[in-house]
């Protein structure tokens, strides 16, 4: 298993604790035992706007940044950030989309639409395609800031690590009294994976 | 490299890496003002014990207060980003000079591709034209080890020593060697030695020599140097390079030769004639200027170099196959799609402010901040940004240049933390040099763009302690502002009225828009209000979305709809408050006449 190596692309927008659920899936393969490298812009990108975490793991990886056409997963934290970076997958790549809408100011402002079809359009692009409501996972738990746990479970299905791993990197990265919570997130975000049989 | 045991390995990022090697190499005085991409690196080196560290009010001090904690003896570490150091040449270009007492590191932080600046200069020429030897780390490992390598070579060769980071290592995270904290050796204490720091013109002359020895001892070393290396693989393509390039170098030519420079101030000579005299055809792989490029030609080495790499932006593995191969590699067609800029947060008491000073048509002077973001539509309220501090002299400059036409045509804007960094000058300037320019303080109680750093006016310091808070108000009046006004920028009809006064006053006046970040802990906890929009009473008339505030969102109608939502078919959509988003500042309920933007109540 440890031979592996992948490159997951992450993508929301600013306040969606993206960054965060990219540092728990980056310590939870340094745990499993492979190198690795994960890459992201702060500062202005985290007032709402487009927010990408580039994660590599591997025997030895150099290059901090994915290219396009080489992403194995995509795991987007808003519907259209998914359409905005598909051109990062492989043709076999795998995308965990949460359904969630975010509009952006040219849509709010009533500038442009958004656009339509989004999820017909992503299936075009892989033929593997989960599209989660994690949102709606996270408000169940009563916890809104957890819709990045829910999508690090939903996204650990498709990744070639024990749960522990996560769980390990979760009790190091948040603190002792959202843990539980967060926990509680991962695993519904595992569950809402686990029907469709696309575990490993 | 190979990975040690688990235990002592974490996953940083370069800036983390940055701050753990700056610890465990002893510094004990660490200053910076906070800047992306390199905040971060102060805020993880304050959290480790023993040691001081502070947000100083600009690059220029930081430096010096550095300068002056090596001078006495013990390590020492300024930090900031790449325009910072544009700031802080000044005592920079002479510490090159009077060298060091304890180590004495600069980290420059650059932002190839801007992701989150206003120029994307590259710091390597500040080590030539300041004569200072500048390591550059290519990725998070690197980064911890130049550091401590980075102050023992400063104490070894008298001088300080630049570390040049740049985004996509400050910023990307990796296995990093953890290891114990050593002690310095020398004893703190300043030793009196005039002709080292009393930079008098004889001294300084004398000193020039040394320099001048220095820095060939310094390309001597870089000839021995380990972090200088050549990895002989295919003679058939050779590649020079540094930093991040390095990664991306190997990632798409696992085989070629590479000789991989951890210094780049000063280049081993010798080391690149023998690199060359054994490969078939040599590039150099670099983001921004030909720095190393230029050094070898210099050597009369042949090299290809910017013809074939980007001098504009960062690099990627991608661009650096397709300028060697010529090849790229297809992909498919990105969507187009609404873009996601960023924007100002809901409830942001900076949207208020130039809300309202839209209505004055004038011409605002920006700066450097979460405000500037209010240059972009829907609020489009500004109308220069150059630097920090650069729009109280811009909306002087204007002001001079159209005379007294400029009277309530010209307003400068500028945050809390900018304005103490480099706004406080050309205040003064203002009124020494008779003018009336209106300037609009934001006072958000926070340094906002970088993540909420504290700042003199916050009363609190970088290691969270208690201080005295600068009075903003007292400042502009001691500099000879004696029309100094405080507003609620929430309160729009207030805000406007007081605008209205002062722009058009023969004489400089400040208003200090007072209201705390959205993002701050203390706001955060509090209860807010959260506000809807009542459908029946929605006219559809927009009113409302002119402020931009993201909670804000216009549902599109086709006149069936608007029909069905017994609206005139007319009616083209309505406005909704998205009740996750707001934040309950109430800045929109006055703006709808037809008052449909109503509190929720339980």
């Amino acid at each position: 298993m440890k031979g592996a190596r992948g490159n997951v692309f992450l993508a929301g927008v600013g306040g969606q604790g993206a960054l965060l659920a990219s540092e728990v899936l980056g310590e939870a393969f340094l745990i499993g035992g492979y190198d690795v490298k994960k890459s992201e812009v702060h500062g202005m990108a985290q007032r709402g706007g487009a927010v990408t975490t580039h994660l590599r793991y591997g025997p030895k990886v150099f290059s901090p940044l994915i290219e396009p056409g080489s992403a194995d997963l995509l795991v987007a934290f808003e519907k259209m950030e998914a359409l905005r970076f598909a051109h990062f997958l492989k043709p076999a790549g795998a995308a965990v989309v949460n359904a969630q809408e975010i509009m952006p100011p040219s849509v709010a402002t009533g500038r442009e639409r958004y656009p339509e079809n989004i999820a017909e359009r992503l299936a075009e692009v892989t033929p593997n395609l989960y599209l989660i409501d994690a949102l709606a996972a996270a408000l169940s738990l009563r916890e809104v800031r957890a819709v990045n746990m829910v999508m690090v479970g939903a996204a650990s299905h498709l990744l070639p690590l024990p749960e522990t791993c996560y769980l390990e990197a979760l009790r190091a990265h948040l603190p002792e009294r959202i843990v539980e919570v967060n926990a509680k997130a991962f695993h519904s975000g595992r569950a809402l994976m686990a029907p469709r049989g696309a575990g490993r | 490299m190979s990975i040690p045991a688990r235990e002592k390995v974490g996953l940083l990022s370069g800036n983390e890496a940055i701050a753990r090697g700056a610890f465990e190499a002893g510094v004990k005085v660490a200053s910076a003002y906070p800047g992306t991409p390199s905040t971060e690196i102060l805020e993880n080196f304050a959290r480790y014990p023993d040691v001081y560290a502070e947000w100083a009010p600009n690059e220029k001090v930081a430096v010096e207060v550095a300068q002056g904690a090596s001078m006495a003896g013990v390590r020492a570490l300024a930090v900031m980003k790449h325009v910072g150091v544009n700031v802080a040449a000044d005592p920079i270009f002479t510490a090159s000079y009077t060298g060091v007492r304890g180590g004495f590191v600069i980290v420059t932080a650059d932002d190839p591709e801007l992701h989150s600046s206003q120029n994307e200069q590259d710091n390597r020429h500040y080590a030539v034209a300041a004569k200072i030897p500048m390591l550059e780390p290519s990725d998070s490992w690197e980064a911890k080890e130049f550091t401590k390598l980075a102050f023992a070579l400063s104490e070894t060769y008298d001088t300080p020593v630049f570390l040049r980071s740049t985004t996509r290592i400050s910023h990307a995270k990796g296995a990093v060697r953890l290891e114990e904290a050593s002690e310095s050796s020398l004893a703190p204490g300043f030793v009196r030695d005039p002709a080292k720091w009393v930079m008098l013109p004889d001294n300084a002359r004398r000193r020039h020599v040394i320099v001048e020895e220095r820095m060939r001892a310094m390309a001597a070393f870089a000839e021995e140097f380990e972090g200088n290396r050549i990895e002989w693989g295919d003679r058939d393509l050779g590649v020079i390079t540094a930093g991040v390039s390095y990664q991306y170098v190997r990632e798409v030519f696992p085989d070629a030769s590479v000789l991989k420079l951890g210094m780049v101030h000063p280049l081993p000579s010798r080391l690149i004639r023998e690199f060359a005299a054994g490969v078939s055809r040599l590039v150099v792989v670099e983001e921004l200027d030909p720095h190393i490029e230029m050094h070898v030609k210099a050597l009369g080495v042949s090299v290809q170099g910017k013809e074939i790499i980007p001098i504009v932006g960062e690099l990627s593995p991608g661009i650096v196959r397709k300028g060697i191969t010529g090849q790229g590699v297809p992909v498919r067609p990105f969507a187009v799609l609404p873009g996601r800029p960023p924007n100002l947060c809901p409830g942001c008491p900076h949207r208020g402010l130039f809300f309202v000073l839209n209505k004055f048509k004038v011409t605002v002077a920006g700066d450097i901040g979460c405000y500037t973001l209010a240059a972009l539509p829907p609020l489009k309220g500004m109308d220069t940004c150059v630097c920090m501090g650069a729009s109280l002299g811009n909306a002087f400059g204007i002001e001079k240049a159209l005379g007294k036409a400029a009277l309530g045509k010209v307003a400068a804007v500028i945050g809390d933390s900018t304005f103490l960094h480099s706004g406080v000058t050309p205040l003064i300037d203002i009124v020494y040099n008779r003018g009336f320019t209106t300037v609009i303080i934001l006072d958000n109680r926070t340094t906002a763009m970088t993540g909420a750093q504290e700042n003199p006016a916050t009363g609190r310091t970088l290691m969270g302690k208690a201080t005295r808070r600068l009075d903003l108000a007292a400042l502009c009046r001691a500099v000879g502002v004696d029309h100094v006004y405080t507003v609620n920028p929430h309160d729009m009809a207030q805000t406007e009225a007081v605008l209205k006064r002062e722009l058009f006053r023969e004489e400089p006046s400040v208003i200090i828009t007072e209201a705390p970040c959205v993002l701050l802990p203390d706001h955060r906890k509090k209860k807010r209000p959260v506000y809807e929009v009542i459908p029946d009473l929605c006219t559809g008339c927009m009113a409302c979305s002119k402020l931009g505030c993201p909670a804000i969102e216009w549902v599109p109608f086709t006149p069936d709809e608007a029909v069905a939502a017994a609206k005139a078919p007319s009616q083209k959509g309505m406005a909704r408050i998205n009740p996750l988003l707001c934040d309950g500042c109430n800045q929109c309920p006055p703006l709808c006449k037809f008052q449909a933007i109503l509190e929720i109540k339980d």
